[in-house]
Order: structure tokens, then C-alpha cells, then sequence
């Protein structure tokens, strides 16, 4: 495919921003408006950017985790996340959270919910690039009938 | 307490995602399908024996309380659906491990039969219509995943119809629990329970005649069954099989607790539901007459058996409501054993075409021996689990003087001895027909097969304590107080 060189610049600087937004969301989920999968979204927009502008092989190069394992791994954080608290005696699914003052950051409140939030933010970021392997690909030469 | 209940839904979740990290190792997948299922199926026994011993089991998920949280309840009527799905759960997964087949070329068949198994957990154990709703979807999207893999031209078209059918009654259900919160403030079963009391009867009627017609989609009732023996059959055999025993039977499992639990007794549709029991059984079995293929046959047969269990909830008494909880478990067990067994013999002869098939008695006698007790247990034949459940529906009918529909039953289940006699003398006497591009039969399908009937005979050898528990659930149930007691603790 041809490439455009205005589109892979903008790409470049829209991938990353929308990264650290998606992040932000991320953290600020438990809160505020956000969340792992609103945070989640917004990391596979960022995907479909560079998909657009360089197809599917950037797409692949984004990670070297196949997205399987990426979807894979954000529902055994997830679930464990889930889990933990029946081990600790308590309902599935309770949250518990630290508050603490840190250098730089300042007043910091840690959930354990933000542990959930990242599975399902992993869960959302591989399976879109999960849609992207079964339906972004070239063609095959054999559907050229 | 609670993790008893947590467990069957968290854990086969935590299952499946493990089973996609390591999708590369497929001895991994088998061991950890196979451990989990054995460990809930312990799981839910145990929950049966405390449900029965102490009373429902209930457990609020993020420990925020009823009505706000996420209730879990397991009462008897779900304690013992659940092992009963657990178990056949459980068989069907070793079967495909021998069957290869699925199991072997798709890496996704074990993590997304560890999520359906979740959804279909959750289903029986949620206290809360939302909740609900979204256990269908869980079990419903794996669903979708687990008819079309393959990805065979008749398999995505059947799979069309189904993934339609059940968006319309997903959407159904969605505007149903809409019109539920809205008119009643809450969505939580046991509050609804008292909640419900408080509105016009129209109203409250009308809304659970919405209910009704969605679980109605879900359980196959007639009207509203056209989708199912269309597309169940194209499934592989260890999917249709599990399909066949489970999905419809959670959607009636839905009806029974719905209908109980938001309708006081004075509103109950009673002819309502007995008319759609009639209608089902009988449009059912004459659709299995018609049919040439073992799967379509065993498919029609599936929807005329939902019409028992609707009549039994129909009758609203202790003998009728105790009789479909027996029947429920009854087919859970028995539906599912004859499609592994049908799959059997396809996988024995290459076909399931009946005009193809034959002399199976001396070239498969395992898969005629397989076929036959279930095929007599479902026909209503003594001493089977099939008899022991009819006996019970029509003797709860004939109490109450309901002679039309118990005739009809009667009919029905004369019918589907016909239809068994059909696949039997088509595939398993006969002359003996050269056999296509088979297989020898593996080991742990005839062994799967072998235990799930094994199942079924003990169902009909201990039926005196599962009939008694099962009297106990609908007793329960219809008195609706012990529910709400249990959930809201007041």
C-alpha cells in the first residue's frame, strides 16, 4: 500500500497522546467518568489510527504479545481480582483501597477495583486487536475471482 | 458461604482465560477444563446439600447488601438444576476430548465452553432479574461461538437465524426489565416479590406475560420455537448435545422462577400456560415424526419435552411443581445422553440419515445399548426416570381435574414412543448397511456416554429422595415467602 507521509507524522502524535488519555481514564475510572473499558476504547481508537495509516503489519508490530494473550491475560487479572477477595474471606468482587502520600504524585486512594480495571482495559485492547487480525488483513490472493 | 456460590460463576471464568493464555498447549486446556468442571460439580453439591439441610444459600457479590448488591441465591429448585448441569457439563467436555473433532482444531472450543458454563451457573444462581439478563447474554454469546464452529456454509445460515432470534429476545428483555424498574423501583427478584403486590393487576400481569413471552423465545415453547430444531442440528455433536440438555432448560428454569416469584396466586396465566404445554408437546413430537435425521429427530423432540415442564409449572401445585423440577432434571440428564449417543453412531457411520443407516445392533452394540435406555427413558417407558416424572405430571393433572391436557400428554408421549421405535428399527436393526468413511468408537465417548446414562438410571433409582426434594423446591416456591425471607432476611 502506499503510505502518506502527513498521516504516519499525525499518527505518530495521536497514538501517543491517545495512549496517555486512555491511561488517564484507566485511573481516574473509580471515581470519576472513565474506567478500563471506556480506557480500553480509547487505547484501540489509538490502534485503528496506525492501522490506518500503515495497515495491518504496524498493527502487529505494536506488541510483541500475539492478541490472544493479551485478551487472554486481562481476564486472568481480572478474574483474580475477582477471586482474591473470597480467599481473604470476603464477597467475590470486593474492593478494599489504600490511601498514602507519595513524592511527586502527592494524596494517592489505590483500589484493588484498579486491578479489575486493567484486566478488562487488557481484555478490550486485545480484543480489538483480536477483530483486527480476523477481519483487517489483505486479502486473500485466492478471493481475487 | 459465599464462595460456595461465587465459585461457579468466578471460577470457570478465571478457567477460560487461563485456557486462552496457554491455547498453544492443548493437553493444558483438557486438564483444566476437565479439573474445574469436576470441582464445581463437588462445588454444587455441596450447595444442594446446605440448601436442602439450612435452607437457600445466599450471598451478596462486592458485600453490598440486598437489594442494592448483586445477589446470589441458591435455593433447592437452582442447587439442584445446577449439579444436574454441572454433571452433564462435565461429561459432554470428556466426550469431545474424545471425539477430537472441535476440540481439537479450534483453540477457543475450551475457553468458550468454560464461559457458556459460567453464563449457564450464573443463570440458575443469580437473585436479580438484571443479573439475569446478562448470564443469557454470557451463555448466549458463547452459544453463537460454539454453533458455528466449523464455520461450514449450512452452519453460519442456521447460525443466522439463531444469533437473530435471540437478539429479538434479548431486546425483548431489555425493554421487559426497563418497564419492570420503572414500575416497580427495583430489579431484584425477592423485592420484586413483595414489590409487585403493590401494582395494578394489569399492570403486574402484563408485565409478566412480557417476561413469559421472552423466557418463552429462550425455552423453546411453542409458538415460539421455530428457531431450534432448525438450528441445534448443524452444531457438532458435543455442542448440540450440550445445547439440547441445558440452554432451553435454563429458559424454563426462568419461567418457573419468574411466574412464581412476581405473580401472587390469584394472577397466575394458568390456562395460559396450559394451553401453550398442550401445544408445544404435541406440535413437537409430530414435527419429530416427520423428520429423516437422528439430530432433527432428537431436535423436535427437544421442544415437545419443554412442554411437560411448562404443563407441570401450569398445574401451580406442590404435585405439579415438584414434578416438573423432577422432569427438568430428568431431561437435563436423559436429552443430552441421546444426542452423545446419536453422535455415536454418526461418528461410527459417517452419517445420521436413517435411510442410510443400519444393523447398528451388530456392528455398534455399544452405541445401541447407549441409545436404547435413554430412548425408553424419554418415550416414558417403567422404570425409567422419563416414567417416574410423566407419572408424576399426570397424576398432579388428574388431581385437579385437567383431563384435556393430560390427554394430550398422553398422546404425546405415545407419539414419541413411535418416534424412538423409528430411529431405532432405521439405524439399529435391519439389514446392515456399508459403512461410509467411519471411525472406531474412542474410549472416552462410549465412556462418556456410558456414565451420563448411568446418571440417568440412578436418577430413576433414587427418584423416592429427588421426587421428595424436588416437592420440597415447589413447595418453596409457590409459597414465595421463604425466598424473599432468605434474600432480603425479613
Amino acid at each position: 500500500m502506499t503510505r502518506s507521509p502527513i498521516m504516519d507524522t499525525i499518527a505518530d502524535l495521536v497514538f501517543h497522546s491517545a495512549i496517555v488519555l486512555s491511561l488517564y481514564f484507566l485511573f481516574a475510572g473509580h471515581n470519576q467518568p472513565g474506567g478500563g473499558f471506556v480506557g480500553g476504547l480509547v487505547a484501540a481508537a489509538a490502534v485503528v489510527v496506525y492501522y490506518v495509516a500503515g495497515g495491518m503489519d504496524e498493527v502487529r508490530d505494536l506488541s510483541r504479545f500475539r492478541p490472544w494473550t493479551i485478551l487472554g491475560g486481562g481476564l486472568v487479572l481480572a478474574s483474580l481480582a475477582a477471586l482474591v477477595p473470597l480467599v481473604a474471606g470476603d464477597a467475590l468482587l470486593q474492593s478494599d483501597y489504600v490511601e498514602g502520600d507519595l513524592p511527586v504524585l502527592g494524596h494517592v486512594k489505590l483500589t484493588s477495583t484498579l486491578l479489575f480495571d486493567s484486566g478488562v482495559y487488557a481484555v478490550v485492547v486485545g480484543l480489538v486487536l483480536m477483530v483486527f487480525e480476523g477481519l483487517g488483513d489483505e486479502p486473500e490472493a485466492e478471493d481475487h475471482t | 458461604m459465599s464462595g460456595l456460590l461465587a465459585l461457579p460463576i468466578a471460577l470457570p471464568i478465571g478457567a477460560a482465560a487461563v485456557s486462552i493464555v496457554v491455547g498453544r498447549w492443548r493437553a493444558a486446556q483438557r486438564v483444566i477444563g476437565v479439573v474445574t468442571l469436576v470441582a464445581l460439580v463437588a462445588d454444587a453439591a455441596v450447595l444442594l446439600a446446605r440448601a436442602d439441610s439450612d435452607g437457600a444459600v445466599v450471598g451478596q457479590a462486592g458485600g453490598w447488601e440486598a437489594p442494592f448488591g448483586i445477589t446470589l441465591v441458591a435455593d433447592r429448585l437452582s442447587a439442584v438444576l445446577l449439579l444436574a448441569s454441572l454433571a452433564t457439563l462435565l461429561a459432554v467436555l470428556v466426550y469431545a476430548i474424545g471425539q477430537g473433532g472441535v476440540e481439537r482444531n479450534h483453540v477457543g472450543f475450551h475457553p468458550v465452553y468454560l464461559t457458556l458454563t459460567a453464563g449457564v451457573s450464573a443463570a440458575f444462581l443469580t437473585g436479580d432479574l438484571f443479573n439475569m439478563f446478562v448470564s443469557f447474554e454470557v451463555m448466549l454469546t458463547s452459544s453463537y461461538v460454539l454453533l458455528t464452529l466449523g464455520g461450514r456454509r449450512d452452519q453460519v445460515r442456521t447460525g443466522m437465524t439463531y444469533v437473530v432470534i435471540s437478539l429479538v429476545a434479548s431486546v425483548l428483555f431489555l425493554t421487559a426489565l426497563g418497564l419492570i424498574y420503572s414500575s416497580a423501583g427495583t430489579v431484584n427478584l425477592a423485592d420484586l416479590a413483595t414489590r409487585f403486590t403493590q401494582l395494578p393487576v394489569g399492570e403486574r400481569q402484563a408485565l409478566a406475560l412480557l417476561v413469559l413471552v421472552v423466557f418463552g423465545i429462550k425455552a423453546a415453547v411453542f409458538p415460539l420455537f421455530f428457531w431450534l430444531p432448525d438450528s441445534y442440528p448443524t452444531a457438532p455433536t458435543a455442542v448440540t448435545a450440550v445445547f439440547a440438555g441445558l440452554l432451553t432448560k435454563v429458559g424454563v428454569y426462568a419461567i418457573i422462577r419468574t411466574q412464581t416469584v412476581l405473580l401472587p396466586p390469584g394472577d397466575r396465566p394458568q390456562v395460559l400456560l396450559l394451553s401453550v404445554a398442550a401445544a408445544t408437546m404435541l406440535i413437537g413430537v409430530l414435527g419429530a415424526i416427520a423428520q429423516n435425521d437422528i439430530k432433527r429427530i432428537l431436535s423436535f423432540h427437544i421442544v415437545s419435552q419443554i412442554g411437560y415442564m411448562v404443563m407441570g409449572l401450569g398445574f401451580f401445585t406442590v404435585a405439579g411443581l415438584g414434578g416438573a423440577v423432577f422432569f427438568v432434571v430428568h431431561q437435563i440428564i436423559t436429552k443430552t445422553t441421546l444426542f452423545l449417543a446419536g453422535g455415536l453412531v454418526e461418528h461410527r457411520t459417517g452419517t445420521g440419515n436413517l435411510d442410510r443407516l443400519g444393523g447398528l445392533v451388530r456392528t455398534a452394540p455399544a452405541a445401541a445399548v447407549l441409545f436404547l435406555v435413554p430412548a425408553l427413558s424419554l418415550a416414558g417407558i417403567p422404570p425409567f426416570s422419563g416414567f417416574i416424572g410423566k407419572f408424576a405430571l399426570i397424576d398432579a393433572g388428574l388431581d385437579d381435574g385437567w383431563w384435556g391436557v393430560v390427554a394430550v400428554s398422553l398422546l404425546a408421549s405415545l407419539l414419541t414412543l413411535f418416534s424412538m421405535t423409528k430411529i431405532w428399527a432405521g439405524a439399529f436393526w435391519g439389514e446392515a448397511e456399508p459403512v461410509g468413511p467411519g471411525h472406531r468408537l474412542p474410549g472416552l465417548m462410549v465412556g462418556a456416554t456410558a456414565a451420563l446414562t448411568a446418571l440417568g438410571l440412578a436418577v430413576a433409582i433414587f427418584a423416592g429422595p429427588l421426587y421428595a426434594l424436588s416437592e420440597r423446591a415447589a413447595d418453596d416456591m409457590l409459597q414465595g415467602t421463604v425466598y424473599v425471607q432468605a434474600v432480603l432476611g425479613r
